[in-house]
C-alpha cells in the first residue's frame, strides 16, 4: 500500500464530505450534517496514515525526512492543517454548514496536489537539513488553516448579512437557516483568527530563529519574509479592529478575506510570482 | 486663553496619536507598502534595473527610494509612527487596566449587579455569618480564594483568577519594542560580511557588505573543503573544517572544526556560515603518467600549478588549466582532462589537450616520444563563510518569547471574577470573565449547580 493511494482515498472523502454538507445544507437534517463531518473525519484519519506512509517511504529510499519538503507535500499538509482546525471548530461549537464552505478548501488542495504536482520523494537539499524546517512549516501552516476556516466563515458572513439585507426570512427556514446567525459567525470568524494569530506569529518568529541560524540574518526582507509580515499587520489590524465599533461585522468579514487573500499570496503567488528564498527546491 | 488653546492641541495631539484609527491605518499602510519592495527587486546594481526598467521609472523609483524600500525614510517613519501609537495608547489605557487588576472591585452593588451577565439569587439556609463561612469555603475549594468585606449589614466575598493575564496586550505591545531596541542594536553595533577562504589558507579580516574591512583579532583556517552529492545530481552537503588560531595558536575546542549549512560555528560573537564554494587553482597537485612509445615502465609525475615539468629526453610539460570531468567541453568524453604546454628538447612549446589514459589513441596525436596521460588532481577548493556579528540578537529573541507569552495571556486566558453578597435570607452569585463569555457562562452555572446541591 502506498501514500499515494491513500491520498487519493482522502480527495474522494473530502469530496464526498463537501457533497454530504451541500445536500444537509438542501436538506436540513441535522444526521446528514453529522455525517459530513464523520465523513471529514474520516477523510483527516486516512491522510493521517497516508503522511506517515510518505515519511516512511522517505526513510525506505535512504534519506528520511518528513513530508514537508517540496510543493506538494505542502499543500497536502496543509490541506491536513484545514480540517483538522475545521473538526477543532465543529466539534467545539456544532455548526456544521461551516463545512460546506471550509472543507473545499482542503479538497481543491489535495486536488491540487494529487492532479498537478510532482509528487516525487525528494532528498533534502543542505539548506533544508534541519530540525527548524518542522516547527517552522508546522507552525505556519496551522495558521495559514486557521486563518482559510476564518476566510471560510467570513464568506458565509458576508452571504447571509446580504440575504438578510435582501429580505429572506430567515425563521421561515431555507438555506439560511442552517447557517448560524451573523453575531455567532462573526465571532467564530474572530476565534478563528484568535487561533491562527499566535500560530502565524510563532511561524514567523521560528523562521526568524532558523534564518539566523542558517545564515546569520533574522531578517532580510526577503519578499516571503515580508509578505508574511503583510499578513500578519493584516490580522493585527482586524484584532485591533475588534475593539472600534465601526470595524466589526461586515468590514471584520471582509478583511478576514482580505487577510486570506494575502495568505494565499504569501504561501504560494511568491513562490510563482517571485524571486526569493522559499522556492520549495523546484 | 492662549494656555487653554495650547493645552487643547497639546491634548489633540495626545488624542491623534492615542487613538486606535491611527493603529488600524498604520497597520494596513504598512501592509499596502510593503507590497511595494516584494514587486521591485530589492538592492540590486543599477544595470540590473536597466534592463527591466526605463530610464524615467529608474529616476522615480529612486527618488522615492523604491529601490532600498525598507530603509527609506518614509517607511523607517511608518515604523517609528507605529512605535509611537503603540507606547501613547499603551500609557493612556494601562493605568485603567493596571487599577482593575490591582485594585479589584470587593463589593457586588447594584450598579455593578446589572452590568453583570451572569447572576443568580439562590434562597439558603442559616445565619448570615454561617453562610459566609460556608460560601468562602466554597470558593476556595471551586474557585479561588475569596477576599470578604462588610458593608451595610452584608457580607461581600469577592475571589478571582489569573486578573494579570489583562496586561498581555501590553506585553505583546512592548515586546515590539524590545524587537525594534534589538534591531537598533544589530544595526548599530553588528554587521555582516562575507569572506573566501582557500582550502589550507587563513583570513584574519572580512569586509562588510558596506565595505569596510573588519580585523577579527584571530585567524580562521580552512584546512579542508568537500562537496557531495545525492544520485540525483542534487548538493546533499557542503563541509568545511575550520580552525580557529590566536597568535598562532590554535585554540582549543575550535580545532578542526566541521561546519555545514545550519550547523554554523560562533568564536567571540562572530560567526561562520557555509554559504557558497568554488575551486580553487592554487595549490592544486596534478598527476601525470608518461611513458615512452617504445616501452619501458611508466614514470609517475606530479606538478604544481604553473610549475615546468621536466620529462625524460629533455621536454618540457605545464599544465595550465585542468578539470576532473570532460564532459561539459568535450562532447563524448569524461573523466579528468588538462591543457598542457609541451614544449620538446630543443623545440618550440604546443599546446594541447591531454585525458585519462583510457583515451590512449587521443593522447597518443601529441608528445613526440612520449605518451602522455592525465591522471586527475588533488582538486582545491575555497570555501566562502558568510560572517556576522549581531550583539542584538539575544534582545530580539527576548522579544520574540515575550510576544508568545503575551498572546498567550491575551488570547488563550481570561480574567474570571465571581462576587458574593451574603444576606439573611440567602446569596447573591454574580460573576464576569475578560474573555470567552460563553465558556464563562457553563463554569458559572457549575458553580451555582454545585451551591445549590452543597
Amino acid at each position: 500500500m502506498s501514500s499515494s493511494m491513500f491520498f487519493n482515498v482522502t480527495m474522494v472523502l473530502y469530496m464526498v464530505s463537501t457533497c454530504i454538507f451541500f445536500a444537509f445544507l438542501a436538506s436540513r437534517n441535522k444526521a446528514v450534517g453529522l455525517a459530513g463531518t464523520y465523513a471529514a473525519l474520516f477523510g483527516f484519519l486516512v491522510q493521517t496514515v497516508a503522511i506517515g506512509l510518505r515519511w516512511k517511504e522517505s526513510y525506505d529510499q535512504g534519506h528520511g525526512h518528513a513530508p514537508l519538503s517540496n510543493l506538494f507535500e505542502s499543500v497536502v499538509f496543509f490541506s491536513w492543517t484545514i480540517v483538522l482546525i475545521f473538526l477543532f471548530i465543529d466539534f467545539k461549537y456544532k455548526y456544521r454548514a461551516i463545512g460546506f464552505f471550509v472543507i473545499p478548501f482542503a479538497l481543491f488542495g489535495m486536488a491540487w496536489a494529487q492532479l498537478g504536482l510532482d509528487s516525487g520523494i525528494e532528498p533534502l537539499v543542505p539548506a533544508l537539513q534541519s530540525n527548524w524546517l518542522m516547527y517552522h512549516v508546522i507552525t505556519c501552516f496551522l495558521g495559514y488553516a486557521a486563518f482559510a476556516v476564518a476566510c471560510g466563515i467570513s464568506i458565509m458572513y458576508l452571504i447571509r448579512e446580504s440575504m438578510e439585507k435582501g429580505g429572506a426570512d430567515v425563521q421561515a427556514g431555507g438555506l439560511l437557516s442552517m447557517f448560524p446567525s451573523i453575531r455567532v459567525l462573526d465571532d467564530l470568524n474572530y476565534k478563528a483568527i484568535m487561533i491562527g494569530f499566535p500560530l502565524l506569529s510563532l511561524g514567523i518568529i521560528t523562521g526568524a530563529a532558523w534564518a539566523n541560524y542558517a545564515w546569520g540574518t533574522y531578517w532580510s526582507w526577503d519578499p516571503k519574509e515580508t509578505w508574511s509580515l503583510i499578513v500578519w499587520f493584516v490580522y493585527a489590524a482586524f484584532l485591533h479592529a475588534r475593539i472600534t465599533r465601526g470595524w466589526v461585522g461586515r468590514r471584520a468579514a471582509i478583511l478576514s478575506v482580505i487577510g486570506f487573500a494575502a495568505t494565499i499570496f504569501c504561501y504560494l503567488g511568491v513562490n510563482l510570482f517571485l524571486s526569493g528564498l522559499h522556492s520549495y527546491g523546484k | 486663553m492662549t494656555t487653554t488653546n495650547k493645552r487643547g492641541f497639546a491634548q489633540e495631539v495626545w488624542d491623534f496619536f492615542c487613538s486606535l484609527k491611527l493603529s488600524i491605518f498604520l497597520l494596513i499602510g504598512l501592509a499596502l507598502v510593503s507590497i511595494i519592495g516584494t514587486v521591485i527587486p530589492q538592492g540590486q546594481p543599477p544595470r540590473e534595473y536597466l534592463a527591466t526598467l526605463s530610464e524615467t521609472k529608474i529616476r522615480l523609483y529612486s527618488s522615492l527610494g523604491f529601490f532600498d524600500m525598507y530603509h527609506s525614510w518614509w517607511f523607517i517613519l511608518l515604523l517609528y509612527l507605529l512605535t509611537l501609537n503603540l507606547i501613547c495608547c499603551s500609557i493612556k489605557r494601562l493605568p485603567r487596566v493596571w487599577k482593575v487588576v490591582s485594585e479589584p472591585v470587593l463589593v457586588m452593588d447594584d450598579g455593578l449587579e446589572k452590568t453583570l451577565a451572569n447572576v443568580k439569587d439562590l434562597k439558603l439556609k442559616g445565619s448570615k455569618e454561617e453562610l459566609k463561612e460556608r460560601m468562602a469555603a466554597f470558593l476556595r475549594a471551586e474557585f479561588a480564594a475569596p477576599v470578604i468585606t462588610e458593608k451595610n449589614g452584608e457580607f461581600h466575598l469577592f475571589a478571582q483568577k489569573s486578573p494579570w493575564c489583562r496586561l498581555g496586550v501590553y506585553v505583546v505591545h512592548f515586546s515590539i519594542i524590545v524587537i525594534f531596541i534589538g534591531a537598533l542594536v544589530g544595526s548599530f553595533f553588528g554587521y555582516k560580511a562575507y569572506v573566501n577562504i582557500p582550502e589550507g589558507g587563513a583570513i584574519n579580516q572580512v569586509q562588510t557588505q558596506s565595505g569596510k574591512i573588519i580585523n577579527l583579532g584571530f585567524d580562521v583556517r580552512c584546512e579542508k573543503f568537500s562537496v557531495s552529492f545525492y544520485d540525483t545530481g542534487a548538493p546533499k552537503e557542503f563541509r568545511s573544517v575550520l580552525t580557529v588560531a590566536e597568535n598562532g595558536q590554535p585554540v582549543p575546542g575550535f580545532q578542526s572544526r566541521a561546519i555545514i549549512v545550519n550547523d554554523p560555528l560562533t568564536y567571540k560573537g562572530v560567526t561562520f556560515y557555509q554559504s557558497s564554494y568554488g575551486q580553487s587553482d592554487e595549490g592544486s597537485l596534478y598527476h601525470i603518467t608518461v611513458r615512452d612509445r617504445k616501452g619501458g615502465a611508466p614514470l609517475k609525475l606530479d606538478a604544481r600549478q604553473g610549475e615546468r615539468l621536466a620529462l625524460p629526453g629533455g621536454a618540457f610539460l605545464s599544465v595550465m588549466e585542468a578539470t576532473m570531468d570532460v564532459r561539459p567541453f568535450m562532447r563524448g568524453f569524461d573523466g579528468p582532462g588538462a591543457q598542457v604546454e609541451f614544449t620538446p628538447a630543443g623545440g618550440n612549446p604546443q599546446p594541447f589537450v591531454i585525458l585519462s589514459d583510457k583515451y590512449e589513441s587521443f593522447n597518443a596525436q601529441h608528445g613526440g616520444d612520449l605518451l602522455i596521460s592525465f591522471d586527475g588532481m588533488d582538486q582545491k577548493f575555497f570555501t566562502g563563510l558568510q560572517v556576522a556579528h549581531d550583539p542584538g540578537v539575544w534582545v530580539v529573541w527576548f522579544g520574540c518569547l515575550l510576544m508568545v507569552v503575551g498572546i498567550c495571556m491575551a488570547f488563550f486566558m481570561s480574567h474570571k471574577r465571581v462576587w458574593a453578597r451574603v444576606t439573611d435570607s440567602g446569596v447573591t452569585l454574580g460573576g464576569s470573565a475578560s474573555k470567552n463569555p460563553a465558556g464563562f457562562e457553563i463554569c458559572f452555572d457549575d458553580l451555582v449547580d454545585k451551591l445549590d446541591k452543597a
